[in-house]
């Protein structure tokens, strides 16, 4: 038992702390508590998910998947946001790099590419609506809105979040904390790809084969 | 206490631009019973705000706690909202006692359906939001960094702005009392009843928006807590040398981050339902309420283990003190909580066995509701091998874990009981249930609470609760509970029903009246808590605790000064047992009294209060479909986030002669402590 060895062979507290050591504490502690916020947010589309597996079904004597779903224009706009995830990777290898402009300038066309694919969305939306497809007209429309809406919320909330980015990049540069924060949009970013290869397959494939 | 009157009188579909729903007749003045509460309360607040400014203690509340980013500030910020709240989630209490006592004997009772039904949702609802969840969050908040030897949580201003929103969303519920009404669904608002068509009051927004704005800052405060149990532990604390408590905090996070978004989701949902006109959990148009009921269980199961798995760590935490020995089996005690963890996950559907899930899913989670008895039984034997030829001292947070130990067991045994699908065909819905929860709540939660209080108010605030008037309350808090619920059991088996505020029979009156014997009992009891609060104050100096280690503690938390300093340990401490400050203690620690180091901390921010007041507004506007006002208020929340996101300068150094300086005041007080005794 260590309580019979005396007391100067136990050290009881840290003497000298190394100030650069903590504030690296810190920086992984941010990285992780992101990453818990992502798995919370998967939550929510978990919970979506599932909404839209118990009501999807539920047309209430309206339209059915096959008859909305374009769904060559839902691949192009899929190809929009899994370019975007590799441009976002790009960016990130030029900031490893220490190079701000080919960051910036990677960063621009995930930019761009994520308001394309949100562009492609709005379209669809409205192009449903005109068709009388409105959330309100069935339990599966309600579920397939919120599922696909919230998503396309998320991007949106991701494009402005790349907005102030690059102005901070911009005002300070490459720092550490800057450093973190985009690889913190980058996680949030690639988390987003990965749900919308659900809401691909789960919503759009499966409701178009069916 | 819910706003009683009128939603015969308010015509809610009415819409105005500027004003929304809202209207002169949406304040109580025709409604004597709510006008007298509202003139009282306005009174009393002003009387409170007088006083604040008369002592000039504005700006001191305002620099030094209201936007203080300091978890133990935070900690104590959250129990005196716990607090507030539980006085006005008991008073609903001793409303429905009274009703329930007086139309069981004979009488025509004082409060009409509507209102009883606003009563009982806000009681539900307060009490497990706004009294129960902040006292838990405050306890580890203030608790758990000082047991791991951190000097902060993981993100400071997070936990600032956690608790803001938490206050949020009181506040929203505090206004339903006396502009418009609350909900008339019980506390957990299952559609259709809350959904549009029969709710078409603000009564459920009020609900949806105070429950999602406090839920939101529970997620965000449980992400914190997590990254600081994982992160941020003293040097040489493994896993397996953490504290009980801290096990029962990371645990009951965990299960935050994995089931507050599922009530979020669930929350959003029905607002679009009541909002935009769609079909999830309506009765038309292919929409399934019982997805609502199954999802809001989802959470709302978890929930309950949220609320325990902490009190639990408290338990143990005390036992080990006060039998001055080492907790029996610490090993198999986190594993029981890992167990309770994954289970509590599993149960959710016993909450409505007998909506026709069929035989099959019924038994797999009657059983699995039956098989979580098993890791909370192994818990409780390990406190009774603890208690086993231990040195134990009666002092007040150990009575409470013994007034626990007796109680809790009832009531789990009749959970295992309602667990059986066909008993609980019988006693679903029935006063047995309400019995039920009330017994492991009031019996766990609450006891724990304060048995918690009693024991690191200390540590809080640097003098020991005074014990006479926490025994007073102690036993009117325990016998009370008895008297109160006991009678619920036995009338909940003859087949009464909760939520009825009218009794044709008056076969029942005793037992009503037993029961509001039992709530007159408790508001002694929480009457004798206040006054020992105010007689402790009056007497701080002579309870001083100069040692810092008043109960002869086992864990970090008292290794340091009562109150701790803000950056709580000059030096990190190292963890080599579990018990880290027990060990200290018998391999002859000494203080370090030089040779300090600049600390690293984090500075206070507004910014946490501020936006939360936008978001309480911007929660207002959307209850009164106030859109242009919602929309603004929208606007300066996301604008005022990202302008936060610009300030990169969020943290200073305390210099080593402060650090010295405040640390050599603690060495005069430990030299003069040691002169009295």
């Amino acid at each position: 038992m260590s309580t019979e060895q005396s007391a100067d062979a136990v050290e009881f507290y840290v003497r000298s702390e190394q100030h650069d050591g903590e504030e690296h504490h810190h920086e992984t502690g941010t990285m992780l508590g992101f990453w818990v916020y992502l798995m919370s947010d998967c939550l929510i589309f978990g919970s979506l998910f599932a909404v839209y597996a118990v009501l999807g079904q539920n047309y209430a004597a309206g339209p059915s998947p096959a008859d909305l779903f374009e769904i060559e224009m839902i691949l192009v706009s899929t190809f929009m946001l899994l370019f975007s995830s590799i441009t976002y990777g790009f960016s990130v290898l030029r900031m490893e790099k220490g190079d701000l402009k080919g960051m910036q300038l990677w960063l621009i066309v995930t930019g761009l590419f994520g308001l394309a694919f949100l562009g492609l969305e709005v379209k669809e939306f409205t192009h449903l609506w005109h068709l009388g497809a409105t959330p309100m007209a069935s339990a599966f429309l309600s579920s397939f809105y919120a599922l696909v809406g919230t998503h396309g919320l998320h991007v949106t909330v991701g494009c402005i979040w790349l907005v102030v980015l690059m102005t901070q990049l911009q005002l300070h540069g490459i720092t550490p904390e800057n450093k973190r924060r985009v690889l913190c949009l980058s996680m949030f970013w690639h988390f987003l790809d990965l749900i919308w290869i659900g809401v691909f397959s789960f919503v759009y494939l499966a409701g178009v084969l069916v | 206490m819910a706003g009683a009157h009128l939603s015969e009188g308010v015509d809610y579909s009415r819409w105005d631009p500027i004003f929304g729903k809202l209207g002169w007749d949406v304040f109580p003045f025709q409604e004597p019973v709510v006008l007298v509460t509202f003139i009282a309360v306005v009174l009393g607040g002003l009387a409170v705000l007088g006083i604040l400014t008369y002592f000039r203690v504005w700006r001191y509340l305002w620099s030094e706690w209201f936007t203080s980013i300091d978890h133990k500030k935070i900690g104590i910020m959250y129990m005196v909202l716990a607090l507030v709240m539980l006085l006005r989630g008991f008073a609903d209490a001793l409303l429905m006692r009274i009703q329930q006592a007086w139309t069981a004997s004979g009488g025509a009772g004082y409060l009409e359906p509507h209102h009883y039904d606003q009563i009982f949702t806000a009681h539900g609802m307060i009490m497990i939001f706004f009294v129960a969840m902040p006292f838990i969050t405050g306890l580890m908040n203030f608790v758990m960094p000082l047991q791991i030897g951190a000097r902060d949580v993981a993100f400071p201003f997070l936990n600032n702005f956690s608790f803001w929103l938490t206050t949020s969303g009181a506040v929203l519920v505090m206004i339903s009392l006396f502009v418009g009404e609350f909900a008339t669904t019980g506390w957990l608002a299952y559609p259709p009843l809350s959904g549009i068509q029969f709710s078409p009051s603000v009564g459920v927004d009020y609900y949806i928006w105070a429950l999602q704005i406090a839920g939101i800052g529970t997620t965000l405060s449980g992400i914190n807590l997590v990254v600081t149990l994982v992160k941020m532990r003293a040097p040489g604390m493994d896993y397996m040398k953490m504290p009980i408590f801290c096990w029962t905090a990371l645990c009951t996070n965990i299960l935050i981050v994995a089931t507050f978004p599922i009530l979020t989701a669930t929350l959003v949902l029905l607002s679009l339902d009541r909002y935009l006109g769609t079909h999830f959990f309506t009765n038309d148009l292919g929409g399934n309420p019982m997805m609502y009921v199954n999802l809001i269980w989802i959470w709302g199961h978890p929930e309950v283990y949220i609320l325990t798995l902490p009190v639990f760590g408290v338990y143990s935490e005390i036992v080990a003190t006060f039998c001055g020995k080492r907790l029996f089996g610490y090993t198999s005690m986190v594993y029981a909580t890992l167990v309770i963890t994954i289970l509590s996950y599993l149960v959710w559907l016993h909450h409505f066995f007998t909506m026709g899930a069929g035989a099959d899913v019924n038994s797999f989670f009657g059983i699995t509701t039956m098989v979580i008895s098993i890791p909370t039984g192994a818990k409780l034997f390990n406190w009774l091998f603890t208690l086993y030829k231990g040195r134990i001292r009666f002092e007040l947070p150990m009575m409470w874990t013994i007034a626990f130990m007796l109680t809790f067991v009832i009531g789990g045994m009749t959970g295992v009981l309602l667990a059986v699908p066909p008993a609980d065909y019988v006693l679903h819905n029935s006063l047995f249930l309400v019995a039920h929860f009330h017994n492991v709540i009031i019996g766990g939660v609450v006891f724990g609470v304060f048995a918690a209080m009693s024991y690191w108010f200390p540590k809080a605030f640097g003098f020991t609760l005074e014990p006479f008037w926490g025994k007073v309350s102690f036993w009117c808090w325990v016998v009370g509970f008895y008297l109160a619920f006991m009678p619920l059991y036995v009338l909940g088996l003859m087949g009464v029903t909760r939520r009825l505020s009218q009794f044709e029979d008056t076969f029942y009156s005793g037992y009503f009246i037993t029961a509001l014997l039992g709530a007159l009992l408790i508001a002694a009891g929480i009457g004798a808590f206040l006054i020992q609060l105010f007689v402790s104050i009056r007497n701080k100096d002579a309870l001083r605790d100069t040692t810092g280690d008043p109960w002869g503690g086992r864990t970090l938390e008292w290794s340091t000064s009562s109150p701790p300093p803000y950056y709580n340990f000059a030096f990190t401490p190292k963890v080599h047992q579990i018990d880290a400050w027990w060990h200290m203690k018998s391999a002859g620690y000494e203080r370090p009294t030089e040779n300090f180091e600049p600390i690293h901390m984090p500075r206070y921010t507004a910014t946490g209060i501020i936006m939360a007041g936008i978001i309480t507004v911007m929660g207002f506007a959307l209850i009164w479909h106030i859109w242009w006002l919602a929309l603004v208020t929208l606007i300066v929340t996301v604008a005022y986030a990202i302008d936060h996101t610009f300030n990169y300068n969020r943290d200073y150094y305390v210099q080593a002669d402060e650090v010295a300086k405040i640390e050599g005041g603690r060495s005069q007080l430990l030299i003069a402590g040691a002169k009295e005794s």
